[in-house]
């Protein structure tokens, strides 16, 4: 079983609750893989704390255009719909933060003179720590393209029992990468005004994805009633409310694992993951 | 005219709190929500639309199905998986061929290798933006449609507008409220910008995640600040977050305690400085002193 946790809005504890579903799962000793696929800012090691065992590229396909047989005709300009490649004065040009990589130019160019070439986009990251299986993607800095390195960390994933997919915020393609083949998705939040005008946008996602899915509310005492009376509303079910404690804060501020370093939330945890393992498997039966 | 950035790395620091802030304490400005994922600065801000228009930020293909005579050409030449093949086992002939328009690119490929011209390769229509009129002055926001692309095209849109607008009423400053991440959105709101502020958090993830924030500034040679938002939550971490910014040569430009002040006034729609007159407001009027000290 694949679930992902995804929110709207930054900061709503999509790490938090990651790390602690995958911690309480393989204390209860089941094969669990923890993939970090925010990959633009990936902070789930600095609570796992892996070890980690290799290290591989990723690299996108970008054209490289051969002058000797180049006739400057123009057509890779063409072809190309984000101005990756462009031909003035019969010159050739290759923006490599622009391309997708879709090969079009090389497809077409009348010449072969077009061959393509791997620009690493970040690495994946793999290894141990917390009794579980970690994956992370790091993107290089200055890269624009997170989703191929999205799917260089979901590739990395091993026939374990459960996969955690700690997703990026927001609601365009980076998440919808990290969250498309999912089982279930848990979308984050916060009882704030912030909180559920992210939440919604999320929700709306999640359905256009067509993917069964549940809210955690984190800090869940603070703000207002709004997320609670919009769930109740829609018929989403609250399957965690992770209250506003100052331990909590304390622990995730130094790295720590709540259900590791706070025995009282080890229940809250446990629970959680019963809710969880029973909806995935009801949603599969009736999905 | 100047341009300042409000980003963050890691997600909910307080970037939008402090930018609604900053729209009530800054004279002369124009506001820009570029966080066109997640926008939020329009719910404190309460922004009137004068001016809506349609965002495409590229083309989309779509399979004309009468013309379609199953080839799979389209199948085979797509590197998205954005071709979606049906097969009826008990006619295999008639092979369907569809294209999942959240994995389609839009790179146009499928339409040229199509014999039938079955495909048909129209402007998307991803989102759309709003000039608009706030309480404290102009603002050029967006959204973004659901499960939609090129976020990074229409930051620039807005970051634009905002701009010519800054130009047409002589405006000193533009604020843009960014997104989190290093990636496509924030390198869009960022370059060319001339000041940065990045608002983080005394946790590890903060630090971490203002690191690489940092580096990412640095490498496109814009002047960085930095704002450590809650300070008071963790002592230990900020005098950590203060060592970091020192090596990484961007200052700190102020220190803001934690106080539940702050989702209060976002609950009243209102900036924490219209909210409160003193404690968490104080911080943030004397972090907008040395933010504009340095901008001007």
């Amino acid at each position: 079983m694949k679930i992902a946790i995804a929110s709207g809005k930054g900061g709503t504890g999509k790490t938090t609750i990651a790390t602690n579903l995958a911690f309480v799962l393989a204390r209860q000793n089941r094969s669990v893989q923890l993939l970090d696929c925010d990959v633009e800012e990936p902070n789930c090691h600095i609570f796992i704390k892996p070890e980690i065992t290799t290290s591989q590229p990723v690299t996108v396909p970008i054209p490289r255009v051969d002058k000797e047989k180049c006739t400057g005709c123009g057509i890779c300009g063409e072809v190309c719909q984000y101005s990756a490649i462009v031909c003035m004065n019969g010159k050739v040009l290759v923006f490599p933060e622009l391309c997708h990589g879709c090969g079009g130019c090389q497809r077409f160019c009348p010449e072969e003179a077009i061959s393509e070439v791997g620009r690493e986009v970040g690495v994946v990251e793999t290894g141990h720590g917390k009794s579980l299986l970690f994956s992370q993607g790091r993107l290089r800095i200055g890269e624009v393209m997170a989703p191929p390195l999205i799917k260089g960390v979901k590739q990395s994933v091993v026939n374990s029992n459960v996969t955690i997919i700690d997703a990026p915020p927001g609601t365009s393609c980076p998440v919808i990468e990290a969250v498309r083949d999912s089982d279930f998705i848990i979308l984050a939040t916060e009882p704030t005004p912030f909180g559920l005008n992210d939440l919604i946008l999320a929700v709306e996602m999640v359905r256009v994805l067509n993917i069964p899915f549940a809210i955690a509310i984190n800090r869940c005492d603070v703000g207002d009633n709004a997320v609670k009376e919009y769930c109740a509303k829609e018929g989403i079910e609250i399957i965690l409310e992770i209250p506003h404690d100052r331990r909590i804060a304390q622990a995730y501020s130094q790295g720590e694992i709540a259900s590791e370093c706070l025995p009282e939330y080890t229940d809250v945890f446990s629970n959680f993951v019963e809710r969880i393992t029973d909806q995935v498997m009801g949603a599969k039966l009736y999905g | 005219m100047k341009e300042l950035v409000v980003i963050s790395g890691k997600g909910g620091t307080g970037k939008t709190s402090i930018v609604a802030s900053f729209a009530a304490l800054a004279k002369s400005k124009v506001l820009a929500d570029c966080d066109v994922d997640a926008a939020d600065l329009h719910l404190v801000l309460e922004p009137e639309i004068e001016h809506t228009e349609d965002f495409s930020g590229g083309k989309r293909a779509n399979i004309i199905s009468q013309n379609c005579k199953h080839c799979g050409r389209c199948y085979d030449v797509c590197r998205f998986e954005a071709v979606k093949r049906s097969v009826d086992l008990d006619e295999v002939a008639s092979v369907d061929f569809q294209i999942d328009s959240i994995a389609c690119e839009g790179c146009g490929v499928c339409v040229r290798v199509c014999p039938k011209d079955a495909i048909a390769f129209e402007p998307a229509i991803n989102g759309q933006w709003y000039r608009s009129n706030t309480r404290h002055g102009p603002m050029v926001h967006a959204k973004l449609g659901i499960a939609e692309e090129n976020s990074g095209k229409l930051v620039t849109l807005v970051r634009n507008q905002a701009k010519e607008i800054a130009e047409e009423q002589l405006l000193d400053l533009v604020i843009i409220d960014g997104s989190p991440g290093i990636g496509c959105p924030v390198i869009a709101s960022i370059t060319g910008a001339d000041l940065v502020l990045v608002v983080t958090e005394p946790t590890q993830s903060g630090k971490h995640d203002l690191e690489r924030v940092t580096v990412l500034t640095s490498h496109f040679g814009i002047s960085t600040l930095v704002c450590i938002n809650k300070w008071d939550l963790n002592p230990e971490v900020t005098s950590e977050i203060e060592a970091l910014a020192r090596n990484r040569s961007a200052r700190i430009a102020g220190k803001v305690r934690y106080d539940n002040a702050i989702t209060k006034a976002q609950i009243q729609k209102l900036s924490v400085v219209e909210y409160s007159k003193n404690g968490v407001t104080e911080d943030i009027k004397s972090l907008w002193t040395e933010v504009s000290r340095t901008l001007f």
